[in-house]
Formats: C-alpha cells, structure tokens, sequence
C-alpha cells in the first residue's frame, strides 16, 4: 500500500495515464492509436481489479478488438501512416487546452458531486446473470433504442458504400 | 477413491502433493503457477506433435511420405525445426518500426496462451473458473487482431501489410458468426462459464450423451462455429492472408528466426483454444461419447477429441481450395450471419416449446425443418447469380 492505493492499482494506472499521454504527444499516428489500446487495455484492467468483470471483457472485446482496429483502419485508409512533415503544436494550442481543462473540471466536479457521502460501502456483488436479468427488464427500452441506433448506423454505411445507380457502374466496368 | 477417479483426477492430486511443500500462506499462488506451468508445457507439446503429424498427413493425401529422416519415422523433426529457428539469424528489415516489429509476435502469443486459462480441460481441471469464461475468452481473441496489424505494419513490405488487411478484415467478418453461434449455446445453459457449460452437457439418455451438437440448433451452431473457427485461425480454405502463391506468407514474410516460430506457434495454439472451446460448447467439453466409456479419465476424453479436431483441421487443409476474397466476404455475411441469427431464434422456440405440451419430438421438428429450409433457400438463392461452371480461361485458351 502507498498512499493508501494497493501496488496493482498504481501500476495499471501509471501504464493507462502513460498510453494516453503517449497516445497525445508520440508524432507517428499508428504508434498513437497503439497506445490508445495500452490505455484501454488498462481501464478493463482497472475495471477488472473492481469485480467488474462483465464491463472488463466487454471493455476488451469492444474497445482493443473492434474500436482500435477501426482507428488503425482509418488511418491507413485516409492518409499515410508514417511521420508527418509538418513538426510542432497546432496554432490553437491555447484554446484546447482551455477546453480539455473546463472539460476535465467539469466532469470531476460531477464524479466529486455523486460520491455517496460514506466512501466505505459493501461492493455490490454483480453477477453477468443480474446485468442480463437487468437489461432485459428495467433497462430494455435504452437497449433496444441503442440497437435502432446501431442498425439506423449500419444502414447508412451501407447507403454510403453503395455504387451510386447503374450509369456509372457500367461506365467505370471492367469492360 | 477408487483408482478410476483417482486416474481422472491425477493431475489435480499431483497440484496439491507438490502444493503440500510450500507454506500454507504460499499454497494459493504455487498451485496457480503449476496451473500455468501444465498449459504452458501441454499445449505447445501439442503443438510440436501436430506439426509432423500435419506435414505426415498432409504428405500422405498428396502421394509423398512426409518427414522420416530425423529420429524414427521422422517423430523428432520438431526438435531439429525448434534447434533451427533458434540458431537462424533474427533479421529486422532496415526501414521496420523495430518496437512494433519486435512487439506483435510476443502480443500475440500471449493473448493466445491466455484464452487457455478458462478451457475446462477435464473434471475440476480448469485454471480459473471465471462467472464470464466465454466473454474472456472472445475478448481475448479478438485482441489477437491487434498484433496481426502490427505485425504487417511495421515491417514496411507491401506483402505484409496486404496479408495484415485481409486478415483483419476476415477475422472482424467471421467474428460476429463466431460470437452469434456460441450464444445459442449461453442462451440453453443461463451461463457464460466454460464449467457450467459442460456441466450441462454431462449426462445420457440411455447410453447416447447429452451433447449440444446433438441438438438441431447445436448442429447448426456447431456447423457455423468449426467454419467461423476455420477462418478465425487463417486455416485453409480461409487462409488467404498468408496465401503462398499471392503474398509470400502474409503479415509475417519479414519475419525470420525464432519470431516466426512465435507466429508459427501462435497460429497453432490459436487453432487449439478455438478447437478447445467447440469441444466445450457442443461436444461435451471432457464428457465421454458413450456412458459406458466413463472408466476412461476425463482430460483424456478431451486431449482425444482435440486430436480429432487437429486431424479434421489437417484433413481439410489437405482437401480445399483457397477462397477468394470477394467469396469470403459475400459467405460470412450473406450466408454465415442469417444463418447464425436464424439459429438464435430456433434455440429460443426449443427452449420454450419445451415447456409446453409440444415438446419432446415435435420440437425436433419444427426447428429441424426451419434449419433446413432456411440453409436450402439460402444457398439456393445466392448461387443462383454465380455462374459456377468450367472456369474459362481469357488469355490461356
């Protein structure tokens, strides 16, 4: 114990501040995406070391094996993933860092604000069973709004993709 | 004990006779690494048993003998290719990205060893018997796509980071038929643990066991799983992200030594995890095929019928074509994912037409023929625009 942190508390979360910070200052744009996963890879372990072990998994599964790889696909398929030319900071440095700050105080004051007023309260003990139980009665009508969202989202990536009408299919054929 | 229950639970008593040495305080944690230091050992045994028998098989279907030069009948090859790709020089191409390049095989491996920890492997031998086993599991395994990319990527080669893309792109498509067909299996049993998924599968109706693949939806399930499992693992007829005559050998072609052992190793491991799960999702995990067959030690069953698998796998890899890119993709998402997404709901009527007074074997039925119906009209449908015949030839005729 120091400060009063457990050891694996302090290592997680030294690794996770340092893939972010990575993830802001390193210059080469797939080194930034990949300590991006060092970062989520260290918030499911924080969630891990919480019992959480439902959001953990569903952390890994969902952030290192489908929102990572989608960044890194970005990337690649947008401009070129090798060190950019222009060095430097952005002109508008001062102005993100008012935002990022005022963001950051802002979502502090909330976390602050809803801390129960005795920290030293039993975890409760969650199972995946109780999460599924919960999501199919109290929570159903936000998950399945969260899935017309998703499909409305598919829809559209499909409509984006789509080659527009037969004209210039035929005119951009292989023949 | 009775010497049969001793023999099945052998390993577990060898756990707590070597445990029994250490200090009380201590005993939590050796017992974990011992549990380690089994898979660690098992698997990558396994590993180099597979590779002659996978290059003897594969030898037989095409009329060649395969190895027989290093130790009796070549058995020890593995041995002479282990001392090899230790001693071959570790080259790292100039332009690489030597971090990333030096990362990806080692977070491979590791991300592959750890799906192991929650494979119930026989009675009460399992690592860590976690509420969540099967999302651990699929977390994992989804991360090993990471690695792949950064294994392709940094080694600056057009071959690689062509091999890396095509095995992301396959192994994102067939991870959602992967997921979707196991949760038929979640949906019967009301457990994501790997334990209690077997658990649910133990026992006979007369001598004959009560596997899920037994079961109209757990043989579509399973059917979908071992295909999806197929091209999770880039084995043949998945396996153009490595396909020899187009990419060299995919995202690994820069790499040379003990790394590509890793690759190499990690491929396999990847393909023993997978077979390991389809064993424990519909073939009864470490259950016996028959109830008079029980005398035979649990982790036995399950190690005869991984080598069943590995021989199926071997098996098709000497028998099918490679897919191309575009049938790849039109058969996951087009035939794959209707066809897990109509399983989901023929395991939900089984489940309750059970209850009512339909059950028993009239339930058989309607999902049967729902299932079938389904696969006929859906292969019907799309083969209609294929225009599968003699291939023509443009330029060769």
């Amino acid at each position: 114990m120091i400060f009063g942190f457990s050891i694996l508390f302090l290592l997680t979360a030294v690794v996770t501040v340092a893939g972010a910070l990575a993830a802001a200052l390193l210059k080469n744009l797939v080194h930034c995406a990949l300590s991006l996963t060092v970062t989520f890879a260290g918030l499911a372990l924080l969630y891990l070391e919480l019992g959480a072990q439902f959001i953990g998994f569903a952390q890994i599964l969902v952030y290192i094996g489908a929102v990572a790889i989608l960044v890194v696909f970005a990337i690649l398929l947008t401009r070129g993933a090798g060190v950019p030319e222009y060095r430097g900071y952005s002109s508008s440095w001062f102005f993100g860092l008012v935002i990022a700050a005022a963001t950051f105080a802002l979502l502090a004051w909330a976390v602050v604000k809803s801390l129960p007023a005795s920290l030293v309260s039993a975890t409760p003990a969650v199972s995946v069973q109780s999460i599924g139980t919960a999501l199919m009665s109290s929570y159903v009508l936000p998950l399945e709004i969260v899935a017309v969202l998703l499909t409305v989202a598919l829809i559209g990536a499909v409509i984006v993709a789509m080659p527009e009408g037969k004209a210039s299919s035929e005119k951009g054929g292989p023949q | 004990m009775s010497f049969v229950a001793k023999l099945d639970q052998i390993f577990v008593l060898l756990q707590h006779w070597i445990a029994g040495f250490f200090p009380l305080w201590l005993q939590p944690l050796v017992m974990i690494v011992l549990g380690v230091i089994a898979i660690v050992a098992a698997f990558p045994g396994i590993f180099a048993l597979t590779t002659v028998l996978e290059r003897k098989g594969l030898g037989r279907i095409q009329n060649r003998l395969g190895p027989n030069r290093v130790g009796p009948l070549g058995i020890l090859q593995p041995v002479a290719d282990g001392i090899k790709s230790l001693t071959k020089e570790d080259i790292v191409p100039l332009s690489a990205d030597a971090i990333v390049h030096f990362l990806a095989p080692l977070v491979l491996v590791v991300a592959v060893f750890l799906g192991f920890a929650v494979l119930p492997i026989g009675r009460n031998m399992v690592l860590v018997n976690l509420d969540a086993g099967l999302l651990f599991f699929f977390a994992i395994g989804a991360s090993t796509e990471l690695s792949i990319f950064m294994a392709g990527w940094s080694s600056r080669n057009k071959y690689s980071l062509l091999g890396a893309m095509r095995a992301v792109a396959q192994m994102i498509s067939y991870e959602v038929p992967l997921l979707l067909s196991s949760v038929v299996v979640v949906m019967i049993t009301g457990s994501l643990s790997t334990v209690k998924i077997v658990e649910a599968q133990s026992g006979f109706t007369g001598f004959l066991p009560h596997w899920y693949v037994f079961t109209p939806w757990g043989f579509a399930g399973f059917a979908l799983f071992v295909v999806a499992a197929l091209a999770e693992t880039n084995r043949s007829p998945f396996d153009l992200p490595e396909g020899e005559s187009e990419l060299v050998a995919g995202y690994f072609t820069e790499y040379s030594g003990f790394k590509f052992a890793l690759f190499f190793l990690g491929e396999y491991l990847g393909m023993f995890s997978i077979a390991g799960f389809a064993i424990t999702l519909f073939l009864g995990g470490w259950g016996a095929p028959f109830s008079f067959l029980e005398f035979v030690p649990s982790w036995a069953w399950f190690f005869l019928k991984l080598l069943g698998a590995i021989a199926f796998f071997i098996w098709l890899r000497g028998t099918m074509p490679r897919l191309r890119q575009d049938q790849l993709m039109n058969f996951a998402w087009k035939f794959m994912l209707p066809m897990a997404l109509l399983n989901l709901v023929v395991a939900g009527a089984w489940r309750f037409l059970g209850e009512g007074p339909l059950g028993g074997w009239v339930r058989w039925i309607i999902c049967s023929l729902v299932l079938l119906t389904a696969y006929v009209l859906l292969g019907r449908v799309l083969m209609r625009n294929q225009n599968l015949g003699p291939r023509s030839y443009r330029y060769a005729d």
